[in-house]
């Protein structure tokens, strides 16, 4: 992991190639690479704004996309309405534009690779995205691991490729999707319209063919806290719950 | 390269010579962890001092509180790209853990152990003559468990993932050995100034 790390760690120059709105305050960008790399899915990219007068901006964003032979990556970004690189993606970056990026990184919120213990997932808003990469991996990659999502959004019109979910649901066997909207009322029988709780977790593990072998955790601190001891009253050990929370 | 149409948020010229490349201000402070948040009973606070395998001492909570206090004000810098600057905390210098322990300069590395199973490497040189401690309260109040409380390793000069959570132990090392995050393709060292955020930085 470290000399793959190492070997691909380089600034790279990216062309914008598409710019999709995925609901209202989350655009994806599809960044082509100019030297491709192979990465796991769960890993970010760290992209880096350089203004005229050489001040530089660095964020780190999830990899939305499965890995795969492709040379372009997706990345969902949030518009965060006090953020300085988030606006810049939103209100200024377009197809052409070369955005600077440096990746993979991280080595720890890994795609478990071949298991058959079923994997779930727990996700916030735009926290899907790098829980997004592993589903996309596991309907691209065939390896029959059960995987359960939960995802909590406010509305059912902020959830993050929600078409997408529902027709995975519909198509990927062993694939469980569980909606929480915070603000709204569930729209789905199996949904849920309430913040994220242990009743809720359990629930939803409970929907897996047998127990969940690890779980990935990613919203805000709050959320992360809650879901990580859902997943530990599971009777998960702490190290087969791996979280990420959103920084700044 | 300049990113077309990009001016960024730059801070005003009073602050730009403390905030490293690369990073910017934040109000809050971002938590970030790699797995659940740990409940450390009272029971098992507890600190270890070891010279490799060797444990040299160890102190009960109550012991490890009664060690000399020290303050410092700090600028912390986190990897992920936010400073936060004037944070202040209170805890037990490296230098006074070795100093009850009767050690002096035991061997050049350590790393910091943690109950959730964490570590993080650290030269000798970064925790002695008063740059690093065992910090206890942050703003004057016990630190909180979501920021590594009951204690955690406050080293203020590097990334701020070197300031292990809920630290329960200091390991002397002949060598500079990896830990959690350094084997997974962070630095080693992590000097903000000198942007070590990954491996090869």
């Amino acid at each position: 992991m470290t000399e793959a790390i190492a070997a691909t760690a380089r600034w790279q120059s990216c062309a914008i190639v598409e710019v999709a709105t995925r609901t209202s305050a989350i655009k994806s960008f599809f960044l082509r690479l100019s030297e491709p790399f192979d990465y796991t899915a769960g890993q970010h990219v760290d992209v880096r704004l350089t203004a005229p007068n050489g001040y530089t901006a660095m964020r780190s964003y999830s990899i939305a996309s499965a890995p795969s032979d492709s040379k372009v990556i997706e990345l969902a970004i949030e518009r965060l309405p006090d953020g300085e690189v988030s606006p810049f993606f939103h209100d200024v970056a377009q197809v052409g534009d070369t955005i600077e990026l440096r990746g993979p990184l991280g080595g720890h919120f890994l795609w478990p690779g071949p298991s058959n213990k079923p994997v779930l997932l727990i996700g916030a808003g735009s926290g899907v995205v790098p829980l997004m990469a592993m589903i996309r991996y596991r309907k691209a990659s065939g390896e029959p691991v059960p995987v359960a999502l939960l995802l909590s959004s406010r509305t059912w019109g902020d959830v993050l490729f929600r078409d997408e979910l529902l027709e995975l649901e519909r198509s990927l066997p062993d694939f469980v999707l569980a909606l929480a909207l915070t603000r709204e009322p569930a729209m789905r029988r199996t949904d849920f319209s309430r913040r994220i709780d242990g009743r809720m977790v359990a629930s939803v593990a409970g929907r897996l063919p047998v127990s969940p072998g690890c779980a990935f955790v990613c919203g805000s601190n709050a959320f992360v806290d809650i879901a990580a001891d859902a997943a530990l009253a599971l009777g998960l050990e702490a190290g087969a719950i791996k979280t990420e929370r959103y920084g700044a | 390269m300049v990113t077309r149409g990009f001016t960024g948020r730059q801070s005003g010229s009073e602050l730009s010579d403390r905030i490293p490349p690369g990073q910017h201000l934040v109000d809050n402070f971002p938590v970030l962890t790699a797995g659940p948040t740990p409940r450390i009973e009272p029971a098992d606070r507890t600190f270890t001092l070891k010279v490799g395998p060797r444990p040299v001492k160890a102190w009960s909570w109550s012991e490890f509180n009664a060690l000399p206090r020290t303050k410092m004000t700090r600028d912390i810098h986190c990897v992920t790209s936010w400073s936060k600057l004037n944070t202040a905390w209170e805890g037990v210098a490296v230098d006074d853990i070795l100093a009850d322990a009767g050690l002096t300069a035991p061997t050049p590395f350590a790393l910091a152990h943690c109950y959730d199973g964490y570590s993080t490497n650290v030269p000798l040189a970064d925790l002695a003559m008063g740059k690093a401690m065992v910090a206890l309260k942050y703003e004057g109040q016990p630190l909180p468990r979501d920021h590594g409380g009951p204690a955690r390793l406050l080293v203020p000069h590097l990334y701020f993932w070197k300031s292990a959570k809920w630290v329960n132990g200091l390991q002397f090392t002949e060598r500079d050995e990896a830990g959690f995050w350094e084997l997974r393709g962070y630095h080693m060292y992590g000097d903000p100034w000198k942007e070590q955020r990954y491996t090869n930085d």
